[in-house]
């Protein structure tokens, strides 16, 4: 299967000494880990810190489900239910999803992925990490403290004059943590641009490297804006001085613009990467190259940019004026078609492909009904005279569950299989693995499929209590909840278990293309032995002339030759 | 010997330089979306309330704003020599100039001190009982006169900083100026806090006083 891909890198490997020598090995010492500049150390860092606060905002919302099986509100108050789901928000947001893929695959395969030694500023890499913690820390002392229940959205003038919780050292944490996504964003942009290995031109990048460029751009562009709108809320709450202060010639709707023009953009900070970690694995296990590469790369720039220009579907019932709803609405439905394109691409990669139902390529099958089901209905809510029946819905909450959770979050678990050999040198249980990608698909639809029909029968969101005829619908959904547990807790037990037990992987135990497979698993703490030369376009899964097409029966019929 | 300027990733000091240089602006254009939320709300608000705007601009003191302009430009020009100066391997020049700007700069934030004080001594403090003012822009104009000055001098305080860090640097070893992109990289934070400075000396000291 590899020999297709041979000359496509020329790259050589000095034996031996290798299998002792890598990165993990490089220094052992607790103190060696956290005043390391090595990228994939970081990665791993970021990787272990964030598993930490999916698990805390995941056992935040058991709880919730836990209370919403029954219309009254039994199981908790109504301020610890409101703090329950704003922690939920903050940590799933900003401490899970922003930097789930960028932070720990983008910064452990980035440099492998373009030949490079490393990120362009180690130390600042480092210094974000570390910024991470500072901002995690804020997060948890506040949920220690007592908590917040603004929502993640800390809307004013609640969060602002009323909220009695502890705004103030949430929105600290989302701010610190913010300046770590920007100098990651940073790092990344610069590493790409001065860090190619020798043949490496843009359009030779795999698209996980476009993804990450385009994801950097917006996180540097975006996340700034938050962090204005945070300062000034948490201003007008502490000075009381007026800036969103209706009583006091303040707009509401200000901070709302403010809000989402960082909060719609991060959506597609959670996406593009999860789309760059699709095109990787979909050309793997389907050996073939990618239907479209530059399409698929012009439609990542497209949805960065034109990602810009949405936020105000957000507000359609706001009191935002009926042309801006339309301007909006209208600009709603443009981002659709890049994405669409991107659909489409990988649907026709797969077309003749010689596919084999590997774990991360189930995780990406995942991928591509959910993204594709929470895609339309996106459009649905873009659609104003909709919108104003679904706003505020479980209808809402359940498009964006389609898109962050079984979008993002599937390819998140994706790229830990795809990469785990690597990054480990282990293979884990492929059995195991099939099982739990198959029951985060079938959990994560009982979960959320139930919430867009009693959201679009009327279930509000962020209800505490609920009509009765709603129940069956809040049942379903939290049983839904208990099995997607069940997936996300299965990867840990058998990837740990593959740490001491698993198979040595080998270099590339894919067979795949992508520079990062060309050292060893796991790498040297230099990443490569001696710097690779690529001399071709990636994804050469097949020759020119013997891709599964170009056997295929038409194309031979045309010639004339059956 | 490679030079001590040299740091990993890289192999050599030009490469590095352009990518350092690569990466300020890229900070640089966080950092105007940055105060652009402050711009934007400015913006949104002085056209909702346009007189009490102007009549709250009214009540800013002008001779510090215009002193402090004058400072800032002017140490923005001294520090363009002084990058230039490490560049074309002037070290004594340029170890002259960064002093002398980082000076200007502690100049800007006492007269800034000053003018906070006089601020407070006639309640201009829009959270605080006393506020003068009537209007209701007046109480957003001087909110945002507050948030906008206070953010802008703690970068000017971190620039500081920054140039102090390029003379305790390059004091034992002032090839070091030439080697490392710092002092380019510094010069170019400087000129930005500068520009800040600008546009807020527009929007916050020149309405109502045409």
């Amino acid at each position: 299967m590899s020999d297709i891909t041979a000359g496509a890198y020329e790259y050589s490997r000095t034996p031996s000494i290798g299998a002792v020598d890598n990165y993990l090995t490089h220094g052992r010492t607790l103190r060696s880990w956290l005043v390391t500049t090595d990228h994939k150390r970081i990665g791993i860092l970021y990787a272990l810190s964030i598993t930490v606060f999916f698990f805390i905002g995941a056992i935040a919302m058991a709880i919730v489900r836990l209370d919403l099986i029954t219309p009254a509100p039994d199981l908790v108050s109504d301020d610890t239910y409101n703090k329950l789901f704003t922690l939920h928000g903050i940590v799933m947001v900003w401490f899970f999803l922003i930097p789930s893929i960028p932070a720990t695959f983008g910064n452990f395969m980035l440099p492998l992925m373009i030949g490079a030694k490393d990120v362009a500023f180690p130390r600042l890499n480092l210094t974000s990490w570390y910024l991470f913690v500072i901002g995690a820390l804020f997060t948890i002392g506040c949920i220690v403290a007592g908590g917040v229940d603004t929502g993640w959205t800390f809307y004013t003038p609640y969060s602002s004059q009323y909220s009695h919780g502890f705004v103030i050292p949430a929105a600290a944490g989302v701010f610190i943590t913010g300046f770590s996504s920007i100098l990651t964003g940073l790092n990344f942009i610069t590493t790409i641009h001065s860090l190619r290995t020798p043949g490496m031109h843009w359009f030779r990048l795999p698209l996980f490297v476009w993804a990450m460029y385009t994801t950097s751009a917006v996180m540097i562009l975006a996340t700034p804006v938050l962090a204005m709108t945070l300062l000034l809320m948490s201003a007008e709450r502490f000075f009381g001085i007026p800036i969103f202060d209706p009583a006091r010639g303040g707009d509401p709707l200000l901070f709302q613009h403010l809000f989402w023009f960082y909060s719609h953009p991060a959506v597609y900070i959670m996406i593009l990467p999860a789309m760059g970690v699709v095109s990787e694995i979909f050309t793997c296990y389907a050996r073939r190259r990618i239907f479209g590469y530059s399409f698929m790369v012009y439609c990542m720039v497209g949805i960065a940019v034109v990602g810009f220009f949405v936020w105000g579907h957000h507000m359609f019932v706001a009191g935002q004026s009926p042309f801006a709803n339309l301007v909006f609405s209208f600009m709603s439905f443009v981002v659709a078609v890049p994405s669409a394109i991107k659909v489409f691409n990988w649907t026709a990669t797969l077309y003749r492909g010689q596919i084999t139902f590997e774990s991360p390529f189930l995780y990406c099958l995942g991928f591509l009904w959910l993204f594709t089901f929470g895609g339309l209905t996106g459009l649905v809510l873009a659609t104003v005279p909709l919108d104003v029946h679904l706003t505020d819905t479980y209808f809402v909450v359940a498009h964006f569950h389609y898109i962050m959770v079984g979008g993002s979050v599937s390819a998140f678990f994706a790229a830990l299989h795809y990469w785990w050999p690597k990054i480990t040198g282990r293979m884990y249980d492929e059995a195991w693995a099939r099982f739990a990608a198959i029951l985060m698909f079938f959990g994560f639809n009982l979960t959320f499929f139930p919430q867009f029909i009693m959201g679009y029968a009327g279930m509000p969101r962020r209800y505490h209590a609920y009509a009765p005829e709603f129940q069956i619908f809040h049942v379903l959904s939290t049983a839904g909840a208990a099995v997607l547990g069940a997936a996300y807790a299965l990867p840990a037990l058998y990837l740990l278990w593959s740490l001491r037990r698993g198979e040595r992987a080998g270099p590339n135990p894919w067979c795949a293309t992508g520079l990062e497979w060309q050292t060893e698993s796991p790498p040297p703490r230099d990443n490569f032995r001696t710097p690779p030369v690529v001399v071709a376009a990636p994804y050469q899964y097949h020759s020119e002339t013997h891709g599964p097409d170009y056997q295929h029966r038409d194309i031979e019929r045309a010639q004339g030759t059956v | 010997m490679p030079s001590v300027a040299l740091r990993e990733p890289w192999q050599d000091l030009g490469h590095q330089r352009n990518s350092a240089v690569l990466g300020m602006w890229l900070f640089l254009g966080t950092e105007i979306l940055f105060f652009g939320g402050i711009f934007a709300g400015y913006s949104v608000y002085r056209f909702l309330h346009t007189a009490d705007f102007l009549a709250a601009g009214r009540e800013t003191n002008i001779y510090y704003g215009s002193v402090n302009t004058l400072v800032l430009l002017v140490s923005s020009f001294v520090m363009s020599l002084g990058s230039r100066a490490a560049r074309a391997g002037l070290f004594r020049f340029a170890r002259l100039c960064f002093p002398v700007t980082a000076v200007l700069g502690m100049v800007f934030l006492t007269l800034k001190g000053f003018e906070y004080n006089d601020d407070l001594e006639k309640h201009l403090f829009p959270g605080a009982s006393g506020f003068p003012l009537p209007e209701a822009g007046a109480g957003l104009f001087w909110a945002f006169y507050w948030v906008a000055t206070v953010v802008h001098t703690i970068h000017l305080t971190v620039g500081i900083g920054a140039v102090f860090r390029l003379q305790i640097l390059s004091r034992d070893d002032p090839q070091w100026l030439n080697d490392s992109p710092s002092a380019e990289v510094t010069s170019l934070y400087w000129h930005f806090v500068d520009c800040i400075w600008v546009f807020l000396y527009a929007l916050i000291y020149l309405p109502g006083r045409s």
